[in-house]
């Protein structure tokens, strides 16, 4: 289906670029969600009141944060894409539905992963948590493998709901049971990584399995399921 | 497909002669409905003994078992109607209209099972909710499908609507095994002592099994009933969505035009 010689790959980083380059002029990203996110963990410290049950639940708060930015995202990332109908235009043009899937999910995971950098400095200055030095690399890994989830499935989800009325309370009742996977999963590896109420650093890695397997399941059937689902 | 599709009737002045989603099959069916459920009503609060652990509570198990069967079953069928509407050589609007229909009755039975299964672990475990992966999962499927018919009302055209929530309906089939695995894990790590009732495991006598296996077939009945109705009413819809406008039209013509 891909148009004369143009590979799927050269379709998602071609609308990964784009996607990217609007949100970094739109400047929407920095000026309401990143805030928005530093908000939301600043009014669980109200609501949870004790600083040693902060520090205890910093890793589940945190991701609890990503969540709910990631409706905004999702929303954000199909929003310009069906303003000007410029996604039935990239379909009339023949771009591959694939290349634009993986290349909408990589620019959605890519402000995924700056959100989690962002979120896990603030949960450090704001709950006490600690980042030990050993649990580096669990701690990337986790973010890299639950955001790649978190942005395959957003893109799928957001695929389906794009263009329909009262989608904007319609994709978090959607994507709330999906994710929840990656929500225990990514919370439960971060807590090893950074041995939150002295979480061993070996119970995290079959977490990272678990959102391994999430993110190439979603991954593969977004690729897949993409095309049919935007055709009209 | 004729076969599940009720006739239209071509008149339909004011209610007389209205289209029907009733046929002599399913009237039949409708007359063994009500019979299994008076009897399960006889047989589940009458005639069956009072269990000598749970007292009377256990009789709520003959609703709570069949109930969340049917929820399964009904998922079930979802996702395989759902397949065979994308499946290309049978892209046909019954199988997403069996699909919406069996979804509906599914999420209706779900709820039953949360509610029933709820009342029963407070009198039996002292608790409403316990972090169980299977009730867990249950609830996530309930959800999931309370979005599934969500989506199925968005509105835009009748294939739009089938092709969105096929692929919905797919994609519970992949989400439900990875909720259940992650929460099965995450329960297996914070092993807790319970003080509740471990197992709510029950000795069943011969009587008692019996009225359980009956309720199975009785909602059984009774699902494949409410599915097939269903699936004519929403026909119907589309049916009214299609021509409703045309035939009102040509109705107030016919109107002018008659003396």
């Amino acid at each position: 289906m891909s148009a004369r010689g143009v590979s799927v790959w050269h379709v998602a980083r071609a609308v990964a670029t784009k996607d990217l380059r609007i949100e970094w002029r739109s400047r929407v990203v920095t000026h309401q969600v990143v805030p928005f996110a530093g908000l939301v963990l600043v009014m669980f410290a109200f609501a949870l009141d004790v600083e040693s049950v902060m520090q205890r639940v910093a890793p589940g708060l945190v991701w609890l944060a990503i969540m709910f930015c990631q409706f905004f995202l999702v929303q954000r990332a199909f929003a310009v894409e069906t303003a000007d109908g410029a996604l039935d235009a990239l379909r009339v043009a023949g771009v591959d539905p694939a290349g634009v899937f993986l290349g909408k999910a990589l620019a959605l995971m890519v402000q995924l992963m700056a959100l989690v950098a962002l979120l896990l400095v603030g949960a450090v200055l704001l709950y006490r948590a600690e980042v030990r030095a050993n649990g580096a690399v669990l701690l990337v890994a986790t973010a890299v493998t639950a955001t790649a989830g978190l942005a395959c499935v957003g893109t799928l989800y957001g695929g389906l709901a794009a263009g329909a009325k009262g989608r904007e309370t319609l994709l978090p009742l959607l994507l709330t049971p999906v994710v929840a996977p990656v929500l225990i999963a990514a919370a439960r590896a971060t807590e090893a990584a950074l041995g939150t109420a002295g979480t061993a650093m070996e119970d995290g890695w079959p977490w990272l399995g678990v959102l391994s397997t999430y993110a190439v399941a979603f991954g593969v059937v977004g690729t897949v399921a993409f095309g049919p689902l935007i055709e009209e | 497909m004729t076969a599940i599709t009720p006739q239209v009737p071509h008149e339909t002045p004011h209610g007389r002669g209205a289209p029907t989603t009733g046929t002599a099959a399913t009237r039949w069916l409708g007359a063994l409905c009500w019979l299994g459920v008076a009897w399960l009503v006889l047989a589940g609060l009458v005639l069956s003994p009072r269990d000598v652990v749970q007292g009377e509570s256990v009789r709520i198990m003959y609703v709570h078992v069949p109930s969340a069967w049917i929820a399964y079953l009904a998922f079930v069928v979802t996702a395989i109607a759902s397949a065979a509407y994308l499946w290309p050589r049978t892209r046909s609007l019954t199988w997403d209209r069996i699909a919406g229909a069996s979804a509906e009755v599914g999420v209706l039975f779900m709820g039953i099972t949360l509610v029933s299964g709820m009342l029963w672990g407070r009198i039996t475990w002292g608790v409403f909710w316990q972090w169980d992966p299977r009730l867990t999962t249950t609830a996530f499927l309930f959800v999931t499908f309370v979005g599934y018919l969500a989506v199925r009302g968005l509105g835009g055209s009748h294939h739009q609507r089938a092709r969105r929530s096929a692929v919905l309906g797919l994609l519970a089939v992949l989400e439900i095994p990875l909720v259940h695995f992650s929460v099965v894990l995450w329960r297996s790590l914070h092993q807790e002592a319970s003080v509740l009732n471990p197992s709510g495991e029950v000795q069943l006598d011969g009587f008692m099994l019996f009225t359980l296996f009956t309720g199975v077939v009785v909602f059984t009945v009774v699902y494949t009933w409410l599915v097939l109705h269903r699936q004519r009413v929403l026909w119907l819809q589309d049916h009214h969505d299609d021509t409703g406008l045309d035939e009102a039209l040509s109705a107030r013509r016919a109107e002018k035009g008659a003396p």
